[in-house]
């Protein structure tokens, strides 16, 4: 009774390499902890106990840039954190994507002043826009599975 | 107005020149720029006003003199009072004296006069911005400084929005 | 690579007068921590002057959220500008609006029906619970207490559910107005807040076996941290963090508001003034809220939930349909506003995190001349270099966890 039985039955199964990969990225992609304003909480929230990301294999919020693949712009990004932004996303490896989370990451939000930057596109390219005001954490979700849903069907040379 | 408070007030009146009067039920005196660090002074060691609460300026800017006015929120826990003071401010010669020898936690709210309203305090030991990064030009809440409001982008504009955005690439 | 937002050079020259000798001579280390740091509570910067693993001097940098509410406020209608309000301190939304509310409240001099205040008071307080909850998990965090963070938020979902089944929005709820509140709450809103009041006290016992007599938590907080009163009351230190040195100033017992007096609740305060104490003092105030609450849910009035001046507070919906004269009101109302009488006044609340108070100018027209918030984050944060001298960095992320700040609430 041991796992080569069960194995025994399942046979083979045939893919191309690229498939291979894109499923492989999206299974442990993990994000960067790092937050800016009230959607960080939703993020936090997405990540406790009733949401639980890690179901989608994103338990693993890594402080550093260099060990995540994935930033989730969380929040209002102002003229003084857009450096900081930028900064950090050079400093993250290839491959990597980002996700600008709710109105104010996307395109400003509310606060249409000198103070915001309109649009986290503006500093660094964006895959995925999420809206709401702060989106809920199920839409954080959403966006994420949106987000696995692209890199799947990355050819290898795009992101290289 | 409150028995304690008014002796309060009765007493900056006398010291200094203070003009009190009553306004949807707070007090609120009008203190001159050379008195307001003794006035302050007085209140915290005399009258037990240990917090200040904020420090805050109100632009009115077509006006040239006083352009600005300081409001100082003191409060005082064991006598359970609130008091404000304004001090009126040339908009020629931005300049206060500090508070930061009477009460630390101006410290920070005078930077932000500075970073904010451009108002200068005499004597601070750190005045730089606070808020804006340190290259900023101008101070945002001026009233003769912009809102910065830029266009939204909607289907209709999108193109001439788009061309005029700065762009984050790879 | 060339990129659009170059990092700004920061030379030693800028903050010679703020560290000491031995950093210039290079013999202590100056260390740059966030604004991206999982333990910072957002994007402070703190630049640490080190000596090997001590703090010599600890220079906070904040203004990585400015975000300019307090000009975008003055470009709104009064009941417009409300919605950036909520946007301030993120995790005690209701109390912002309440904040704001009162002080427009005591200006244009319009009574609020007593549900409306007692609804109001419910809503504060859960929120306070839901506040100190989110603080309660990410400072156990910073001690490396997982566990607390996971049923911390389990709790916090409760109370959202709450704020989202009474505004149709989880955290922003924008849901009280001046004049009373956005609508009356709906029949489930009793049963969902005895749900909180039957199994909060539970789970708080909880969170208290987990950390009040662990001894690892113990170990890093206790005698941590320490201020005295006369040094917060300096720095313009306000709420819990006030309390755990001494003094017991809450302006829900001292300026009652909104029928605050009406209600039996204790101050919790500790006389220690260390990491520990702010813990024990807001664990004991999650418990006092949740006797307001029943409190005022016990009592809760019946009757309108909004003012009758339809000058200032728009017509219902059902009205609308009806009603020439509610239609030019809700037209008039949301084009052009309400005119509030020249003057200024200062309302403050006390938030989870303090005193909140907001100063407001108007000119008397539609639109504030000027707004001002005093919000307490930015002042206990500035108390934050006296704390930390002399201990470790490990400390530090404790007590940056104890003072409780929220970066929207420092830089607005």
């Amino acid at each position: 009774m041991g796992v080569e039985e069960k194995l025994a039955d399942m046979g083979v199964v045939t893919t191309t390499l690229e498939s291979a990969v894109g499923w492989g990225r999206t299974r442990a992609m993990w994000p960067m902890l790092f937050g800016l304003a009230c959607c960080a909480i939703e993020m936090m929230a997405a990540q406790a106990a009733d949401y639980d990301m890690s179901r989608f294999g994103m338990e693993l919020m890594r402080p550093s840039p260099r060990q995540s693949d994935l930033m989730i712009v969380a929040g209002r990004v102002s003229r003084k954190m857009a450096p900081v932004l930028r900064h950090l996303y050079d400093q993250m490896a290839e491959p990597k994507w980002v996700i600008a989370m709710g109105d104010c990451a996307s395109c400003g939000g509310v606060f249409n002043n000198y103070a915001v930057v309109q649009g986290v596109d503006e500093i660094v390219p964006v895959d995925i826009y999420i809206s709401g005001c702060p989106p809920r954490p199920e839409a954080l979700i959403g966006g994420v599975m949106a987000l696995h849903e692209k890199v799947e069907k990355l050819k290898i040379r795009d992101v290289l | 107005m409150d028995k304690t408070l008014q002796s309060i007030v009765q007493t900056l009146e006398k010291d200094f020149g203070a003009e009190a009067n009553e306004i949807f039920g707070e007090v609120e005196a009008v203190v001159s720029l050379e008195n307001i660090v003794a006035a302050s002074q007085k209140l915290r060691d005399d009258f037990d006003f240990a917090l200040l609460s904020t420090i805050t300026a109100v632009d009115y800017f077509p006006e040239v003199s006083p352009r600005y006015h300081i409001v100082y929120v003191f409060n005082s826990l064991s006598k359970n009072l609130q008091l404000t003071l304004r001090v009126p401010v040339d908009g020629e010669k931005p300049i206060i004296p500090t508070l930061t020898g009477v009460y630390k936690n101006a410290n920070w709210r005078e930077r932000e006069l500075w970073d904010m309203f451009g108002i200068k305090a005499e004597g601070h030991p750190d005045l730089r911005r606070i808020l804006m990064p340190d290259d900023w030009d101008g101070h945002p809440l001026r009233k003769d400084y912009p809102l910065g409001y830029e266009e939204p982008q909607f289907t209709f504009n999108f193109e001439e929005i788009d061309l005029s955005k700065p762009k984050g690439e790879m | 690579m060339a990129t659009p937002y170059a990092l700004p050079e920061v030379t030693l020259d800028e903050i010679k007068h703020l560290v000491s000798q031995r950093a210039l001579d290079g013999e202590t280390v100056l260390l740059n921590m966030g604004p991206q740091h999982p333990s910072t509570h957002g994007v402070l910067r703190l630049l640490l002057e080190l000596d090997g693993e001590t703090i010599v001097n600890c220079i906070p940098d904040v203004g990585f959220l400015h975000t300019g509410i307090e000009k975008n406020m003055e470009s709104k209608t009064y009941l417009k500008a409300e919605v950036m309000s909520d946007r301030l301190d993120y995790l005690n939304t209701v109390g912002n609006n309440f904040a704001y509310c009162l002080a427009v409240e005591k200006m244009i001099d319009v009574d609020v029906p007593p549900r409306a205040q007692a609804i109001r008071v419910i809503l504060a307080e859960l929120q306070r619970v839901a506040s100190h909850l989110v603080w309660l998990g990410t400072s156990a965090l910073d001690v490396a207490a997982m566990s607390v963070f996971l049923y911390a938020f389990r709790e916090r979902e409760i109370i959202l559910d709450i704020l989202e089944l009474v505004s149709g929005q989880r955290m922003m709820t924008t849901y009280i107005r001046p004049g009373g509140v956005w609508r009356d709450v709906p029949v489930e809103f009793d049963d969902a807040v005895r749900n909180v009041l039957n199994t909060f006290p539970k789970r708080i016992d909880e969170y208290e076996d987990l950390l009040t007599k662990n001894p690892l938590f113990l170990d890093r907080t206790l005698g941590i941290g320490k201020m005295t009163a006369e040094e917060a009351l300096q720095w313009g230190v306000t709420g819990s963090t006030l309390r755990g040195s001494g003094p017991d100033w809450d302006l829900r017992k001292k300026r009652p508001y909104s029928g605050y007096e009406q209600y039996d609740f204790e101050v919790p305060t500790a006389t220690e003034g260390d990491v520990y104490a702010r813990y024990l003092v807001r664990i004991r105030e999650m418990r006092e809220s949740l006797k307001i609450i029943e409190q005022a849910l016990n009592k809760l009035p019946l009757g309108p939930v909004r003012s009758n001046d339809r000058k200032i507070v728009p017509p219902p919906r059902s009205e609308i349909g009806t009603s020439m004269e509610s239609l030019i009101h809700h037209f008039k109302l949301w084009t052009e506003g309400f005119d509030v009488p020249k003057g200024s006044v200062y309302a403050a609340v006390e938030s989870p995190r303090g005193e909140l108070g907001v100063f407001i100018e108007s000119d008397g027209g539609p639109k504030p001349y000027r707004v001002h918030w005093r919000t307490p984050s930015y002042n206990n944060l500035e108390a934050l270099p006296d704390m930390t001298k002399g201990l470790l960095i490990a400390d530090l992320v404790a007590i940056i966890g104890s003072v409780d700040i929220v970066l929207g609430d420092v830089d607005r």
